[in-house]
């Protein structure tokens, strides 16, 4: 089987991408790539789901089979496609407006059913596509086109939410982070279930701009001086915690997902009962 | 699963189920609501009989989501709503219908707006049906009056939902979803079953959104060799996003072209009573049973009468209304609501022939009492 590479994944015809200088949706895409590189999946066994926004957009780059659909629904789109052919790898590309925001109902819903995909969730604090509003991650009394003088709304801890719903596999890295974020979207597909793998990522164009922070370059300082293992983030103090993160993957669980469960609920149903 | 044939007797509700079963459907996604429930309650039971999935989604957005979903990774998909559900659905109908993917969604029809009479029939979604999404869209509705055409129309719209790949609606009510009446359920080699058009051409370079000279691409489900990419966003026969203005016109005129140019196959009506009466009725749904008899009813009074029953409801069978606005003298349109149906007629009135409407919107039905006495008004 001839070796494959991570541009064997992106349509070079449909290059240069168009995200903004700093951005990290362009270390994520290549994460991606290359994670499906190592796991031997060809594009054809793999279905790229994409909802809407900066992040949505990656599948016009991509070469596998992809699905982009309206605003939040990735999840739900992708959960008819994985369960009509489970042999497919279903993966889906949200960000934090697609996943937690417009739809967080199908996020909580698609952890607690246990549905066998996974999704990756660019979190960049808000709405770069639509010019820097605010969502429900961006952290409170945040700067944003749509808080002016910070937000009122405290934001989601999107890997708890997903852990708390019930996601067999739950990881959380950053854009900075790119080769433990490729281990973990690996070890997230291979993860039988629900699996998040939350990235933190620098948006200097808005969010970072509006909060004093618009050199992409002291972004990805942030993201590297916030982000701490989890082993050393549990033993922190809550003051400590307060100004970071724990990365790296935080909920693995084997609960049997919806389809196996499905399947053997309605074999047990259909067994002969009785006598002979 | 036990497949009932021959003669039967049960609820539209269950008919539909059978008739989607039968035309080959093997996934629900949906969310209860009253009155279409049963639809997803009998469902729930079939489907994994048959290898089948059944899915209770969060909300009537995700249901259509994941139908959509499914019937793009190649099985034959189905909701079940109505009203407040059907208003939830709308955004993600017009994706189904920009990126061609064929599904059913059986709107059993209640009192509106908002929460209303929710256990009552009505017909107030004929004009949400056809413009609920947003942007300039084709759609094919379908609208049964019977327990019988609740198992036959909904084997037609997975047929013609396979063949124009275009979500059909299948727009009942209340009253054609809950009664009960016999209906007679065909051996399956007697089905007439149409299935997507598969490509001929090759996996390499593969443009799946490329049409064929019937306007309806052969787009293969996921998971075959052939690279399949659905978009929402303006796209080329490539099925990438693609923002050209030439694009977005060429797609959206081809979106309609394919199922303008085949009205003949898609618009189903039938005439009921003499030919050439002096009052034509325009009935559809459960009015249109209460139109029969008062075709009959006025007879006896030595009215002349007849009934052009509207099958297909979009696109609207604006031939056959023109031949009846020829030939009658006045046009009734009986209708469970404040006016939809007739506002169409009077758009294709070229005649001057006199329409006039008659509306109930208190969620009982129209009785045939009421369509004769209104004939008997109109002839005045």
């Amino acid at each position: 089987m001839a070796v494959r590479r991570y541009q064997d994944y992106l349509d070079k015809n449909r290059l240069p991408h168009m995200w903004c200088p700093g951005c990290g949706d362009g270390i994520i895409l290549r994460a991606y790539t290359e994670a499906l590189v190592e796991l031997d999946l060809a594009p054809k066994e793999v279905v790229t789901v994409t909802g809407i926004g900066c992040w949505g957009k990656a599948d016009d780059y991509l070469t596998t089979q992809a699905f982009h659909g309206t605003h939040g629904r990735a999840l739900a789109f992708a959960t008819g496609i994985k369960l009509a052919n489970p042999d497919l790898h279903v993966v889906t590309l949200m960000g934090d407006g697609d996943a937690v925001t417009i739809g967080g109902n199908h996020f909580i819903h698609a952890a607690r059913r246990n549905i066998d995909l996974t999704a990756i969730v660019t979190n960049n604090y808000n709405y770069g596509m639509t010019g820097g509003q605010y969502s429900a991650t961006t952290p409170l009394e945040s700067k944003t086109t749509t808080s002016p003088k910070g937000t009122p709304e405290p934001g989601f801890n999107v890997c708890l939410l997903a852990e708390a719903a019930g996601a067999n596999f739950v990881a959380r890295t950053t854009a900075y982070h790119a080769t433990a974020l490729k281990n973990l979207i690996k070890d997230a597909i291979t993860h039988k279930g629900f699996s998040l793998v939350e990235v933190i990522s620098p948006c200097p164009t808005y969010f970072g701009r509006f909060n004093g922070n618009s050199s992409a370059v002291n972004m990805f300082n942030w993201l590297k001086d916030s982000a701490v293992p989890i082993s050393k983030y549990g033993k922190m103090t809550a003051e400590e915690q307060a100004e970071r993160f724990a990365v790296g993957t935080l909920v693995k669980k084997e609960r049997p997902d919806f389809y196996t469960t499905y399947r053997r609920i309605h074999r047990a149903s259909q067994q002969p009962k009785g006598g002979e | 699963m036990i497949r009932p044939y021959g003669v039967q007797f049960m609820q539209g509700n269950e008919a539909c189920v059978y008739g989607a079963i039968d035309a080959g459907a093997r996934f629900y996604g949906g969310y209860p609501i009253t009155p279409s429930s049963e639809i997803a309650e009998l469902s729930a039971e079939l489907l994994p009989q048959v290898d089948g999935i059944f899915l209770q989604m969060e909300d009537e957005i995700g249901s259509i989501a994941t139908i959509i979903g499914a019937s793009a990774a190649g099985k034959k998909s189905y909701t079940a709503t109505s009203g407040p559900g059907f208003s939830l659905m709308q955004e993600n109908l017009g994706m189904a219908v920009y990126a061609e993917v064929p599904i059913v969604l059986i709107n059993i029809q209640r009192n509106g707006p908002s929460t209303a009479l929710a256990t009552r029939p009505a017909q107030g979604d004929v004009m949400q049906s056809r413009w609920g999404t947003h942007g300039d869209h084709p759609i094919i509705v379908l609208s049964p009056a019977s327990v019988q055409e609740c198992y036959d129309l909904t084997v037609r719209a997975f047929n013609l939902s396979e063949k124009y790949r275009i979500p059909v609606i299948l727009l009942g009510d209340e009253v054609i979803g809950h009664m009960r009446e016999s209906l007679i359920i065909p051996e399956l080699d007697e089905l007439k079953i149409i299935n997507r058009k598969t490509p001929s051409a090759p996996a390499e370079g593969f443009k799946p959104y490329t049409p064929g000279e019937d306007d309806i691409p052969a787009i293969p489900p996921y998971g075959t060799d052939h690279i399949v990419h659905i978009s929402s966003s303006c796209h080329d026969e490539s099925g990438y996003s693609h923002n050209a203005p030439q694009t977005a016109d060429k797609l959206v005129r081809r979106l309609h072209r394919k199922i303008e140019n085949n009205k003949t196959d898609i618009v189903q009506v039938e005439w009921f009573g003499p030919d050439d009466a002096e009052v034509t009725l325009i009935a559809y749904g459960v009015v249109s049973r209460a139109a029969k008899q008062a075709v009959i009813d006025a007879q006896k009074e030595g009215l002349s009468v007849n009934l052009l029953r509207l099958i297909t409801q979009w696109p609207f069978a604006d031939e056959q209304v023109r031949e009846a606005l020829k030939k009658a003298k006045a046009v009734i349109v009986p209708e469970l609501n404040l006016g939809q149906v007739v506002l169409e007629v009077e758009r294709t009135n070229s005649f001057k022939t006199p329409v006039f409407p008659l509306s109930r919107i208190d969620g009982e039905i129209i009785l045939p009492s009421q369509i004769v006495e209104r004939i008997k008004e109109v002839l005045k």
